[in-house]
């Protein structure tokens, strides 16, 4: 309920503001609504929400996926944690842009220079994040499951990853956001298609109204992704401390 | 087969520096088949003892032949997995244990109904049971169990060391039982090791030969003959020497 007040709030100071600075700085809600539709109905907002969604999806599986096999190894390997490390920390200080225009020098304005750029900027935060949980491993039930003799994949089904899931899910949760406007700079910069992409055709036409109505769904879809998929997936990863107590 | 250890040296690091020496030249053979009880003071080395035999500790100059590679080890700690219920920790621990034989077993440590449970749902002395019951699960040709009891109020230790006493009496194993408690090796083991302050030594074997359901009766009689080897753990006993 107070969240729609806020959201009422939100649209009220909107139309205000429109009014008060004029059109060109700041369309109404109506006009940018007006534009969304008709983008949708030329099926364009479709095309780039989805193109856009697609490369965020692909970006993210890849660098949780990478960061996750190489923040392990760097959290059980205390010899490759310190040769390793300074390169996780260049990586980590490296802005996003200089990474995604190297990347497309180097590779070439292609979809795999685009998707190499938004991994290697999420991946040396999956990295750390990674690490921290496989640091904090518990050795106790590691020696439990060698005097028992557990296989390598039982061992890591059932003693190993239930430890890292909750590292996994905060990796994950604090990632998207992060994927989300890297891919946005990575389409500017070198995509024909993309929400990215029609935020720079719209930033050359000074045309705010398409600007917002390609933003607005945007960032709504990524809201209903966070709250529907991550957070509960965040949920889950520790449901088995909520036992007993 | 029977295990034969040999310690020729085993220290820890101290925090500052130095090192405390655990084993110097220290050897024990245990025969199969036998229930023995490692009793001594805190810190003499028995959960040292028990980690390099489980193959744990391979920080140590010395061998261990002959220890089976079927291992049931209770640690001090219960360390059950958390996010998987009682039933499925034995489970994962013996892959081939039937729904019989768990429901038996978790009936024997009085666990009945208790199988679904997470190990955050039970209490410090139903997690020990889990505990004894997963190293009996693998039905293992060697336990090991470093002090069972720790840390439970008198009745609950009683009551388990009842319910052990039974159950090791029931199997074909070769067990070691770390414990500071004389009743606790009178009561479970076949032959108590008694030894001193670290660096460990062996101050005397006593052989045990009543069945454990009549060691109640001649409990007094136990004490007394164990009397003369038996280091205790507080000070002032004449003891004291070699402790630091």
């Amino acid at each position: 309920m107070t969240r729609l007040v806020s959201l009422g709030l939100f649209l009220a100071l909107w139309q205000v503001g429109a009014w008060m600075v004029g059109p060109h700085y700041l369309p109404t809600p109506a006009a940018v609504g007006a534009t969304l539709a008709a983008e949708a109905r030329s099926g364009a907002l479709l095309f780039n929400l989805a193109i856009t969604l697609a490369r965020v999806l692909a970006g993210f599986s890849l660098a949780m996926l990478l960061g996750a096999a190489l923040g392990i190894a760097l959290g059980r390997l205390p010899a490759l944690d310190r040769l390793l490390d300074p390169w996780l920390v260049i990586l980590l200080n490296t802005p996003a842009l200089v990474v995604i225009i190297l990347a497309y020098i180097w590779g070439g304005l292609n979809e795999v220079s685009a998707l190499a750029a938004i991994t290697l900027n999420k991946l040396p935060n999956a990295v750390v994040t990674l690490r921290e949980g496989a640091r904090a491993l518990d050795p106790a039930l590691d020696e439990m499951a060698q005097v028992f003799a557990f296989p390598r994949l039982r061992r890591w089904r059932h003693v190993v990853l239930p430890q890292l899931a909750p590292y996994f899910a905060a990796g994950a949760r604090g990632g998207l956001a992060l994927v989300w406007k890297i891919v946005l700079v990575v389409e500017l910069l070198g995509r024909p298609n993309g929400v990215g992409f029609k935020m720079n055709e719209a930033f050359q036409l000074f045309d705010l109204r398409l600007l917002l109505a390609y933003a607005l769904p945007f960032v709504a879809l990524m809201i209903v992704f966070e709250t529907f998929v991550l957070r509960p997936a965040e949920r889950s990863a520790s449901w088995w401390r909520r036992h007993g107590d | 087969m029977a295990i034969e250890i040999t310690i020729d040296r085993k220290a820890y690091r101290r925090a500052g520096n130095g090192e405390r020496l655990v084993f110097d030249r220290f050897s024990l053979d245990v025969k199969e088949g036998a229930i023995v009880a490692l009793l001594g003071p805190s810190g003499c080395g028995k959960s040292s003892l028990l980690r390099i035999i489980a193959g744990l500790d391979k920080d140590f100059t010395g061998a261990v032949k002959g220890a089976p590679s079927s291992i049931g080890m209770a640690f001090q700690e219960p360390r059950l997995l958390p996010w998987r219920s009682v039933a499925d920790n034995l489970r994962l621990a013996a892959p081939k244990l039937t729904d019989a034989s768990l429901s038996d077993l978790l009936a024997a440590f009085e666990l009945d109904g208790r199988g679904g449970d997470y190990p955050g749902q039970l209490s410090l002395g139903l997690a020990r049971r889990a505990a004894l019951a997963r190293a009996f699960a693998v039905e293992p040709e060697l336990m090991l169990l470093d002090e069972p009891f720790a840390s439970l109020d008198r009745a609950l230790h009683l009551r388990l060391r009842g319910l052990l006493a039974r159950r090791i009496g029931a199997e074909r194993i070769t067990a070691l039982i770390a414990t500071h408690d004389l009743d606790d090796a009178l009561f479970l083991a076949d032959e108590i090791i008694f030894l001193d302050r670290a660096p460990a030594r062996i101050r005397g074997r006593m052989p045990i030969a009543a069945p454990r359901g009549q060691r109640d009766e001649i409990l007094t009689k136990l004490r007394a003959s164990a009397e003369i080897y038996h280091v205790i753990d507080e000070p002032g006993n004449g003891n004291s020497e070699g402790a630091t």
